[in-house]
């Protein structure tokens, strides 16, 4: 018997028997991808021509100097096309839907990014595309569903569960446990039944490889600090996975905080002490869940990180303390956000600008001549309404109210 | 490689003495409440099911279809606990007298601890299990601990496993094979063709347990169709909606109507 896709006790293919044959094929799809040069030369030539790779880093000058610490860098995966690091994972997956000759995408959505880069990639190769999003993420998200849903995409709004990105995923499997025979399930994280984890991670190792050579070139030296935002983990292994031979680089995951400490307080599943190991959505990880293994409601300010799960992978480098795991609060995420718009000109999206909350507590007690990378792993144009409300800006509201009076009179403005 | 004797499948081999085709349906414990739950089972086994799959509630229920996984959130809505579960299941298989399996998800066996949880289910008189995200190659606790105390886990045939895996399903298997009659999640109709058939003798001969079918079995007709092709009948969604349509009372008819 065969036991793959472990990293020490985490991971695994928890999966129904329906679906054995079809992660038989894929797990082959992918190893023969893996082991086939033109394969990721192929991946490379497209991430360069469609979507803007390698994306740069850049140095905040002014936070640096302000903060009086650490020069603070970031890797610019929000100028990726879709605005997020997204779509590295799911162009590698729309090759490989290709090359095993299927028809038809579905991914869950949490934030909307996962989305939006499945039913581009979807638009692109020309597969059919069904979205499954929590419908609280749905209302949270508008501006993502409606360009899903121009690119051809059919946006389904589950109403299961708590309405988010795990309810999302389960009905992505419902989809996919009848439909496996023309379809590929693009799991938008590094969860999930192997080869899932070791698959979008590799996928997303393009930012890591990218990331290190760049700040060998740029600073002469690697970071100090790495930190990216976890959710379900995976721009947080592609940054990571750049980084993992060099010993003296310090790698920082962080996860939502949300209103801090307590069960259905936030999405923290290894910074805090809320979670317990268990067995959910096809792999074994640290899940918030109660003491029968009932999964429990989670809060976050970003769509993104609000999950009940974490990439096994990543449960294996808490335990091993490879990766130091911390959580920023909401309160302090919008901060960091406004911090970073208002004094550099860049839009973290809220996922990220967890990162940066993480980064900016601890910059001003390192010396001016370490550097630490913060991974700005999409940018903030679809939290335009979340980020209004945050921070309650008057001109927002006055201007969504008219908007609201134009279509109740029927008028289009 | 051969599988264990066990009580459910020697009491499965004496009911089919008497009957072509014997009845498994499926409830939900907890759902709507567990005194109903014991009423619907005292109504079933009046009514002429053989066996029944008792499923404990679990949050993320990933192969069940609408209905049953309205029935798991509402049952967990209610506080539907693993504890009570058991309790229940206990009072339901020392009052009634047809075999009880435990239908649920690898999480509640896992955070119980599935020595406990195996353990449990002997104590309380559970026959074996149905746990659908559990196979055998991630399971080898959970069936050397179902060995250990004879009990039976049911593992399950699908129109997309080939007739190797049928096989090793088999080897790990004890008291029938649960084979769906098409892809999919619970509570779907199935088109019951030519093709059933064929999939249904493949079945047949790739296991020397009986055969149970289930998924989308919802009429007299579906129930005829598998006369001669399959051991047991598996109804399950369908009397939880008929259960929702027409309150606990409807359930008794509905399953006269498919043994008649």
């Amino acid at each position: 018997m065969r036991n793959t896709g472990y990293y020490s006790q985490f991971g695994g293919a928890f999966i129904p028997e329906i679906l054995v044959p079809t992660f038989d094929e894929l797990e082959t799809a992918y190893l023969e991808a893996k082991d086939d040069p033109s394969f990721w030369e192929e991946y490379l030539t497209l991430m360069s021509t469609y979507s803007c790779r390698a994306t740069p880093i850049t140095r905040l000058d002014n936070l640096s100097e302000q903060l009086g610490g650490a020069s603070i860098y970031c890797k610019r995966e929000d100028l990726n096309h879709t605005g997020a690091h997204k779509v590295n994972n799911v162009m590698g997956q729309g090759l490989l839907t290709k090359r095993m000759g299927k028809t038809r995408v579905i991914a869950e959505t949490g934030a909307g990014q996962h989305g939006v880069a499945t039913a581009t990639m979807a638009a692109k190769f020309g597969f059919d595309c069904t979205i499954y999003m929590g419908a609280h993420d749905v209302a949270r998200q508008r501006p993502n569903v409606f360009w899903m849903e121009q690119m051809g995409a059919e946006v389904i709004a589950v109403t299961e569960g708590s309405q988010t990105l795990k309810d999302a995923i389960n009905e992505a499997f419902r989809d996919w446990v009848s439909n496996m025979d023309n379809t590929h399930y693009a799991l938008g994280t590094a969860c999930g039944p192997h080869p899932f984890p070791e698959m979008v991670s590799w996928f997303q190792s393009i930012i890591g490889t990218e990331a290190r050579e760049q700040m060998l070139e740029r600073t002469g030296n690697l970071p100090s600090r790495v930190y990216a935002c976890v959710g379900g983990g995976s721009n947080a292994m592609g940054l990571f996975s750049g980084f993992f031979d060099d010993e003296e680089v310090e790698l920082v995951g962080v996860e939502a905080g949300g209103r801090g400490r307590g069960a259905g307080e936030h999405a923290a599943r290894l910074a805090y002490d809320d979670a317990t190991i268990g067995v959910a959505q096809g792999y074994k990880t640290f899940f918030l869940q109660n003491r029968d293994g009932q999964m429990q409601d989670t809060h976050s300010v970003s769509a993104g990180l609000d999950y009940v799960g974490v990439s096994p992978i990543l449960s294996h480098l808490h335990e091993t303390k490879r990766v130091r795991f911390e959580a920023a609060t909401d309160d302090d995420v919008v901060a960091a956000m406004q911090r970073t718009v208002r004094n550099e000109g860049l839009i973290p999206a809220l996922e990220s600008s967890h990162a940066f909350a993480q980064a900016y507590a601890e910059a001003p007690m390192m010396s001016k001549d370490e550097n630490i990378l913060i991974n700005m792993s999409g940018r903030a144009d679809k939290d335009i309404f979340t980020v209004a409300d945050a921070i309650e800006d008057p001109k927002w509201r006055e201007f969504i109210i008219d908007k609201a009076k134009g279509y109740q009179k029927g008028v289009n403005q | 490689m051969s599988h264990y004797p066990t009580k459910l499948e020697s009491s499965i081999k004496a009911a089919r003495e008497k009957k072509d085709l014997l009845l498994m349906t499926h409830i939900v414990l907890g759902y709507p409440n567990f005194d109903d739950s014991i009423r619907v089972v005292e109504d079933m086994v009046e009514a002429g099911v053989d066996l029944m799959e008792l499923q404990i509630p679990f949050s993320e229920p990933m192969a069940d279809g609408p209905v049953i996984l309205k029935a798991n959130s509402e049952a967990l809505k209610a506080g539907a606990t693993v504890e009570q579960s058991f309790e229940v299941a206990e009072r339901i298989t020392r009052e009634f007298d047809i075999p009880f399996l435990f239908m649920t998800y690898y999480n509640i066996l896992f955070c119980t601890g599935v020595n406990e949880f195996v353990e449990r289910c002997d104590n309380i008189g559970i026959q074996g299990c149905i746990v659908p995200d559990l196979p055998p190659a991630e399971g080898q606790d959970y069936l050397d601990a179902m060995k250990k105390h004879a009990l039976a886990p049911v593992h399950i045939f699908t129109p997309n496993t080939p007739e190797p895996r049928m096989r090793f399903l088999s080897d790990n298997s004890a008291g029938f094979i649960y084979s769906v009659a098409r892809k999919g999640v619970t509570g779907k109709d199935t088109a019951f063709s030519d093709e059933t058939s064929q999939y249904l003798a493949t079945c047949r001969a790739s296991t020397d347990l009986p055969l149970a079918v289930g998924f989308g079995v919802k009429s007299k007709d579906d129930v005829d169709f598998l006369r001669g092709k399959a051991d047991i009948a598996v109804v399950g969604s369908e009397t939880i909606r008929v259960m929702e349509q027409e309150g606990v009372a409807g359930v008794k008819p509905f399953i006269q109507t498919l043994v008649a």
